[in-house]
């Protein structure tokens, strides 16, 4: 575990974590939720966790990230004022 | 249902490479099943093959995904793990693996004599537990893929009726 790797990706984590909340566009949401995914991974990774780097790598980034944009194909892209 | 033939630009780059990464994320798939020592496991594995599925679906569209992954073959391969995972533990339980030690079934099923019960538990808990768990969880992400991209198109079909 080294500690300004760490700093930097929870860092990452916030920004695309308020980022997602505060764009109006659902497809940059989930684009930015996948990438939180990710930068969990890495985190999880950083942490010790293979195991739940992998899930986390493979169910967040990969599915959850497919099936929510089938998901998107069938509501309006764009969230109401 | 007609099927119809949606006109959409088609990318050679992005098909070729479906077709060339569709078996190696398979065998990584397969890889992270079963052949890791340590991490990884059936969930993982599984839901990296239903990701190689999912993709072949997103790029060639779903008819082209059902002839590569059918429904029959989908609900074959989602009962099939729940029978090798229940399967793992009903020969636990028949052979005195690792559940009912006084039931003494080895008397009479001398398995473990040659295969050791080391070996036997091992194969169980790092094959066919891991296999079973894997191909259900492929087989329900990736029906779960087909229904909501078969929705959409059953949407616009009646959208344009």
């Amino acid at each position: 575990m080294i500690v300004p790797i760490d700093l930097l990706l929870l860092l990452f984590l916030l920004i695309v974590g308020i980022a997602a909340l505060w764009v109006k566009d659902l497809l940059a949401a989930i684009v930015l939720t996948g990438a939180y995914s990710f930068i969990m991974a890495n985190v999880w990774l950083q942490l010790g966790a293979t195991d739940v780097a992998f899930t986390e790598a493979a169910v967040g980034a990969g599915a959850s990230t497919a099936l929510m944009m089938a998901c998107l194909s069938r509501v309006p892209r764009w969230e109401k004022k | 249902m007609t099927p119809v033939r949606k006109t959409y630009k088609r990318n050679v780059i992005i098909e070729v490479t479906t077709n060339l990464m569709f078996p190696l994320i398979l065998l990584f798939g397969l890889y992270v099943m079963i052949g890791t020592g340590g991490t990884g496991g059936g969930f993982q594995g599984g839901t990296i093959l239903a990701s190689a599925y999912i993709l072949y679906i997103t790029v060639f569209g779903h008819e082209k995904g059902r002839e590569k992954m059918p429904e029959s073959v989908n609900a074959l391969f989602k009962s099939l793990g729940l029978f090798l995972y229940n399967g793992a533990g009903w020969i636990c339980v028949l052979f005195s693996l690792a559940t009912a030690q006084w039931l003494n079934m080895p008397a009479f099923w001398p398995v473990t004599d040659f295969v050791g019960v080391a070996g036997a538990r091992s194969f169980l808990v790092g094959y066919m537990v891991s296999v079973g768990i894997g191909l259900t969880v492929m087989a329900a992400f990736v029906s779960q893929y087909f229904d909501l991209a078969w929705k959409e198109d059953d949407e616009m079909e009646g959208g344009e009726e």
